[in-house]
């Protein structure tokens, strides 16, 4: 995939009672907004475990968008803080695996703010364009298996480089 | 099978390892005898003065059991995995380090050359003013020198060769190494079925906390301390008195020797059954003790407090794959990370 056809893959995880909705009202509304994610509906943002989020980054998405309702607003009472409180400790991790702050976002979006999540999705596809590809399979999995170097100096970071 | 009869064939070998499997495996103190009764160890480098040459004479599957502890860090590491793997019926990840990359492969959060610059150029503690740093191969007079060449990423056994069973844990409990051990024994002379391939053995299938006594309330920290910091209050959870404890997302089986006596459990026992990544399991388990305040609050305020709370939790990455990095669903970092 060369990079001006290179167009971000995001999983967006979108909860039941809201951010669904807003994604409903934005097809309803017949918004124009960016094709890149990938909707998966779960009941509440709150069921987004971390697992998810590593899971789709290594099994190539560009990017993770999480979306659930207005804290204060969750249907489950406290499901969206207990999404803010994990999303805000993965991010401080990925950042030590060199996954970049823009490759993870959680937005809130009630039912009715279409528009508001058409818009963060053009945004976040706009910024990941930006980064380019993350391919995690491609440049860091497959690329384990490197060949032995024949000398030390030839050892710099084989791992997480461009693929030629 | 004791006495005249031909021994079972037991071997155990050390790849990147700091040789404390193998220390557990002598606690299991006098009942070593009852092991060697029923086995021949051919292969132990720490214990017996066999060549990898021995190794490679030996006929393909002649060892029955074969304990494998350490990760696989550079050539040598993989080419003993192979040879041992063809050389035994039954392969097994002993520790933490086979089993998940351990603590070897928190390296996969840097890069090679960040690590030969500390270990070899930076470190306070050396002095090597011409720079001088390992290369595979070396021209002397008498030819050509080789030394094992370092992999950029720490990987677990099963990442290299196929495995049968695992036994978790750094070390693994000697009473856990002599339960299975005996299982094995008593498997081999009666010719019963083995466990199902790629079981889990030695450990149990709850989380640590299950076996812990120290006592739950449900609370929630604001933020967290490490371990210099306080003196926990002695009988009560100590992840609901701010002190890192991975717990609840790690197997049990160790009878939850470290909360019982004040430190927090540090995940050696790998993850529960189903779980693919230890560590994220770990992020949600500590999140959920975080403390957001009142529901009711200013969202500002709600960030406010679980920033506050994070800020006290130093190196989340090392700290929820601290063994079990080349196991996790990312396996390493790249570019370098962050730094």
């Amino acid at each position: 995939m060369s990079e001006s056809t290179y167009e971000p893959i995001i999983i967006g995880f979108l909860c039941n009672w809201c951010s669904y909705r807003a994604a409903d009202l934005a097809g309803t509304a017949r918004l124009h907004y960016s094709i890149n994610m990938r909707p998966i509906r779960v009941m509440c943002s709150g069921r987004v475990e971390p697992d998810l989020v590593l899971a789709a980054l290594r099994n190539g998405a560009d990017g993770v968008l999480i979306a659930g309702c207005h804290p204060g607003e969750c249907h489950y009472l406290e499901g969206n803080l207990k999404t803010l409180r994990r999303y805000k400790l993965l991010k401080r991790m990925l950042a030590q695996f060199g996954i970049e702050q823009e490759r993870v976002q959680l937005v809130w979006a009630s039912a009715s703010e279409g528009s508001a999540l058409a818009n963060a999705i053009d945004r976040m596809t706009q910024e990941l364009r930006q980064l380019g590809p993350l391919r995690w399979q491609e440049t860091v999995i497959q690329r384990m298996d490197f060949q032995p170097a024949q000398r030390v100096e030839a050892i710099s970071d084989p791992v997480g480089e461009e693929v030629p | 099978m004791i006495g005249g009869e031909q021994k079972f064939k037991l071997a155990m070998y050390w790849a990147a390892s700091c040789g404390g499997c193998e220390i557990s495996v002598l606690n299991i103190g006098e009942r070593l005898l009852e092991v060697d009764a029923f086995f021949d160890i051919v292969f132990w480098p720490v214990a017996f003065d066999f060549k990898y040459s021995d190794l490679r004479a030996y006929p393909d599957g002649y060892i029955d059991l074969c304990l494998f502890n350490g990760a696989i860090v550079n050539s040598e590491n993989e080419e003993i995995a192979h040879l041992l793997r063809q050389k035994s019926k039954l392969m097994v990840a002993f520790g933490s380090c086979a089993s998940a990359g351990g603590i070897p492969a928190l390296a996969n959060l840097t890069t090679p050359s960040a690590i030969f610059q500390t270990v070899y150029l930076n470190n306070p503690s050396i002095d090597n003013p011409d720079q001088t740093l390992p290369e595979p191969t070396y021209p002397v007079q008498e030819g050509e020198l080789h030394i094992p060449t370092f992999y950029p990423t720490v990987k677990k056994l099963e990442q290299v060769v196929e495995i049968d069973y695992v036994i978790p844990g750094c070390p693994p409990e000697a009473d856990q190494i002599w339960q299975v051990l005996q299982s094995v024994i008593s498997i081999l002379q009666n010719g019963m079925p083995l466990p199902p391939k790629g079981a889990v053995l030695g450990a149990t299938d709850t989380a640590v906390c299950k076996e812990c006594v120290l006592e739950k309330h449900e609370k929630q920290i604001a933020r967290f301390y490490r371990p210099y910091e306080i003196v926990p209050e002695p009988g009560l959870c100590l992840l609901e008195q701010g002190l890192l404890c991975l717990g609840p997302a790690t197997r049990g089986g160790c009878g939850a020797l470290c909360p019982k006596v004040g430190i927090g459990c540090r995940g050696c026992y790998g993850p529960l059954d189903g779980v693919e990544d230890q560590g994220a399991r770990i992020l949600a388990a500590l999140s959920s003790v975080i403390s957001a305040g009142d529901p009711k609050d200013e969202e500002q305020e709600i960030e406010r407090k679980i920033d506050a709370a994070i800020d006290t939790l130093i190196d989340p990455a090392g700290t929820f794959y601290r063994f079990g990095m080349a196991g996790s669903l990312l396996i390493r970092a790249r570019n370098g990370g962050s730094r």
